[in-house]
């Protein structure tokens, strides 16, 4: 039966199910059914919960938790993985099926070098002796565009970048040549920038391959370059299915609509002109380690200043290590500022938070990135959000009863949540709560700091959403700070560009849509993949940005290395120029921001 | 207070609901226990020594013919409030603290951890041995010094734990909101640390067990006729090889106190967590 049109990966009446304490079971995933021709790669994408890491893990006869699976057909080229048992399994997995995690950072082992365990797969199943391992992990590192690759597998986990230990990952899976590959949102955690360049030698290694492969993700957008068809899925259910082309283009179903809807995030209409600046940051360094001459041992942020107009928000866009956390929390009190001037509504801040009033502390509230560690897991969700309202409003009782149910009505949460620890809560819930905590405090200043990152697509959307509903109803400033582009185009009337601790670019929501920017703006705007399966094809070889240390010259442009426009003899002696024209100021020699007011007035 | 007393206990496993009954009982015997015993402590009641159980003396005798279930019932009282009071005191005293150093951080972390690193190399029986020669042995002199020789390591435990917790978010944002250095460790951490806290003072118990009968047995703790399960111990040793009731019956409650006090604490789950 098995012809020469017969797919790859076949699946038929795939279920799972938990067993309960109880006895009875519940199902996780209910009867999927996918077909995978050779070399193809195959989407399942859907929110945390929907169980498609749970199907990619069937895929080698594994499940979690002790669930249990069963399926009419689990195929993979001419094995039955339904039919197998725990040894056979135990050789098919990692030389004929290969899994690629999310983190690589906690799939390595930190006290080992990283080409030992690369070529492990190799060596546990037999196939080949060390030394050959070895050459052909070193001609994988060099296919995947690992630099130095002869030498980079004898470092260890610390020693190399969150981009390079995908990669390597991805090696460590490829190296057995598997007939079939899983990724497991492999590009998940990295910057936009590392992203593009991952996803790039992800797809060229498998067409190299020649090896079918299950794409896991959330986000479509990047689904949509890597893969030949998606699979929606949602509670365990498929919602669609189909060629990625077709479903993007022409998506079916309701659900599917509202992922794509949330990957396009609507612009807002901007906040009033001539806002009064509430807070003005002014020429603020900080950093870490012993502070000499208002400049820390260790610099992260330096020369940083923006104001901040009252029910204005402002974003702030950067890789990770560009310091825009940092700057939250030097605005915040949190880390004192070693030079320059924060001010509030005029008033001088204390750089740190023992100088600043109570009621300077109020004003500004922080929302933290990760809101499973920014709520105190031991604490109900009334406890969280009653303790702003005592500490600065001095409610208690009843009346903070009150004032959490509104607050939670506000933040669109069930009354019934008050009660419950914030460990029981879901991510989305979480952030809700973390959000309703700062708001308990009536500030006028909402720093948030990443705060959709940890969160799927559509809860993430969700959130920007009410962010920006509170903001325009309280007229409550926000600063976004964020490495998603395109959310904080949408969201804000003002954008800043941190870029190694300094402001490279600071533009107003109209010049942005100009197609002038500084070098390190355009090369962020071109990394947010497109829902266009072309898009990456498209971006070719332009944008190959080597991840380079800054000059050493502290005065020179930060983005010197990785800059594709600097020009010779300028940049490389001269500090980069301020260039300021109508809603734009960048730090730039090459760039003629002028251009863009032109383009403005056209 | 009591349906929420109850509700936990029903939630608890077998083991927790074990080491709760046991813990009980020997509170109960240890405030109850010299009312209802048959004997005086010290009085000799038997012609015979380590003579096995029998009607009158339920646990048999001791090595000088007194009887062993009067004297347990004595014993327990200074273990069970002696040792325990003294793990209480020394767990709250290093926590207490562990919390200060942890969340000052910097110099004042530096100063109190080495002071406390130079504490836990005194030798603890020579200490007791020291401040009891200068002070007479008294309970309360007993007591604290068990919980003195116990402080340095409950800290070193205790300031790990809050290291790690002040770190974490949730501080950062009570102390971005303003909050004093008390709230942020009674409400904001020491809720996180209290389980492996109550796992720490169950060993600190078991061990000031061990270093109040090692006392006695010096005749520096609980003086004669009165005896701590430890000194029964002790003080019966010659009774092993016969198998007599006197040194199995103390030995045995000293068992099912600490394992008792640490099924309970295990079964203590740190609150939402499966």
């Amino acid at each position: 039966m098995i012809g020469q049109t017969s797919p790859a990966v076949e699946v038929s009446g795939l279920n799972i199910a938990l067993d309960l304490p109880d006895g009875s079971s519940r199902a996780i995933v209910d009867n999927v059914s996918f077909a995978i021709p050779k070399g193809e790669v195959l989407a399942l994408i859907g929110e945390s919960g929907s169980g498609k890491t749970t199907i990619a893990l069937a895929m080698m006869g594994y499940s979690r938790f002790g669930a249990t699976i069963s399926a009419d057909r689990i195929r993979i080229g001419d094995m039955q993985i339904d039919a197998l048992g725990e040894r056979a399994l135990g050789k098919v997995r990692g030389s004929r099926v290969a899994y690629i995690a999310q983190s690589a950072a906690a799939a390595f082992n930190p006290s080992r070098t990283i080409i030992s365990q690369v070529i492990e797969p190799l060596i546990v199943h037999g196939l080949a002796s060390r030394k050959e391992a070895r050459e052909k992990a070193i001609g994988l590192f060099s296919a995947l565009a690992l630099p130095s690759p002869e030498t980079i597998g004898d470092r260890y986990v610390h020693q190399v970048s969150g981009g390079q230990l995908q990669r390597l990952m991805a090696a460590m899976a490829l190296i057995t040549d598997p007939e079939l590959i899983i990724l497991d949102e492999p590009t998940t955690a990295l910057d936009v920038t590392t992203q593009v360049e991952v996803l790039k030698t992800f797809k060229q290694a498998i067409v190299a391959s020649g090896a079918t492969a299950i794409y896991v993700s959330h986000d479509l957008a990047v689904v949509a370059q890597v893969a030949d068809q998606i699979v929606v899925l949602k509670d365990g259910r498929m919602v669609e299915q189909g060629k990625a082309g077709d479903l993007l283009r022409s998506p079916q179903s309701d659900y599917t609509h509202s992922l794509i809807a949330a990957a396009r995030p609507v612009n807002r209409a901007a906040a009033p002109d001539e806002a009064e600046a509430l807070l003005t940051v002014e020429a603020v360094h900080a950093g870490y380690g012993r502070v000499r001459d208002g400049r820390a041992a260790i610099p992260v942020i330096s020369d940083v200043s923006l104001a901040l107009g009252k029910g204005c928000s402002l974003g702030i866009i950067g890789e990770s290590g560009s310091g825009k956390s940092t700057l939250a929390r030097v605005i915040g009190g949190l880390l004192p500022a070693s030079a320059g001037a924060i001010r509030l509504g005029g008033e001088l801040l204390a750089p740190g938070l023992a100088g600043r009033s109570r009621e300077q502390l109020r004003q500004i509230q922080l929302v933290f990135q990760n809101a499973d560690t920014a709520l105190n897991p031991m604490q109900t969700v009334r406890d969280a959000i009653a303790r702003p309202l005592a500490f600065y409003h001095g409610i208690r009782g009843a009346a903070a009863d009150a004032r959490v149910a509104e607050l939670l009505d506000v933040i669109q949460l069930q009354p019934s949540l008050a009660e419950r620890r914030t460990s029981e809560l879901s991510g989305g819930q979480k952030q809700r709560v973390n959000l309703a905590r700062a708001l308990a405090a009536e500030p006028r200043v909402l720093l948030c700091d990443e705060v959709t990152s940890a969160l799927d697509t559509v809860v993430g959307a969700a959130i920007l959403d009410l962010i920006d509903a509170l903001r325009r109803q309280m007229g409550i400033a926000t600063i976004f700070i964020s490495h998603d582009i395109s959310t904080v185009r949408a969201f804000c009337d003002e954008m800043l560009v941190l870029y190694s601790g300094r402001v490279v670019e600071t533009c107003s929501k109209a010049a942005f849509s100009t197609p002038v920017h500084h070098p390190y703006t355009e090369l962020l705007i071109d990394s947010v993949p497109a829902l266009d399966p072309g898009w990456l094809a498209m971006l070719g070889e332009r944008h190959a940005p080597a991840i380079a240390d800054t000059p050493a010259d502290e005065a020179l442009c930060p983005f010197l290395a990785r800059c594709p426009v600097a020009i010779a003899g300028t940049c490389d002696s001269q500090p980069p120029s301020l260039r300021e024209t109508a809603g734009m100021r960048l730090l730039c020699h090459a760039v003629q921001p002028q251009l863009a007011s032109e383009a403005l007035n056209q | 207070m009591n349906g929420r007393l109850a509700a936990r206990l029903a939630a608890m496993p077998l083991s927790g609901r074990i080491g709760f009954a046991l813990v009980l009982f020997w509170l109960v015997v240890a405030v109850a226990g010299p009312l209802t015993a048959p004997h005086p402590v010290g009085k000799f009641v038997d012609e015979e020594v380590f003579s096995p159980a029998s009607a009158q003396h339920w646990l048999g005798s001791d090595y000088l013919g007194r009887d062993v279930l009067s004297r347990l019932m004595w014993g327990a009282r200074y273990t069970v409030l002696l040792a325990l009071g003294a793990a209480a005191l020394a767990v709250a005293t290093g926590t207490s603290i562990a919390l200060f150093a942890a969340i000052r951080g910097g110099l004042v972390d530096e100063v109190i951890s080495r002071a406390m690193d130079t504490l836990i190399s005194i030798p603890s029986k020579i200490f007791a041995l020291v401040l009891v020669a200068a002070f007479g042995s008294s309970l309360a002199l007993l007591m604290l010094i068990a919980a003195f020789t116990y402080i340095p390591g409950n800290y070193r435990i205790a300031r790990a734990l809050a290291v790690n917790l002040v770190g974490m978010d949730f501080v950062q944002v009570a102390r971005a909101r303003g909050e004093g250095a008390i709230h942020i460790a009674w409400r904001e951490v020491l809720p996180n640390m209290i389980h492996p806290l109550l796992a720490d003072m169950g060993l600190r118990f078991v061990f000031i067990v061990l270093l109040l009968s090692g006392l006695s047995f010096l005749g520096l703790g609980v003086q004669p006729p009165h005896a701590d399960l430890g000194s029964l111990v002790r003080e019966n040793i010659s009774g092993l090889p016969q198998g007599a009731s006197a040194i199995l019956s103390p030995a045995l409650a000293i068992a099912t106190l600490t394992v008792g006090a640490n099924l309970l604490i295990d079964a203590l789950k740190g609150g939402g967590e499966a």
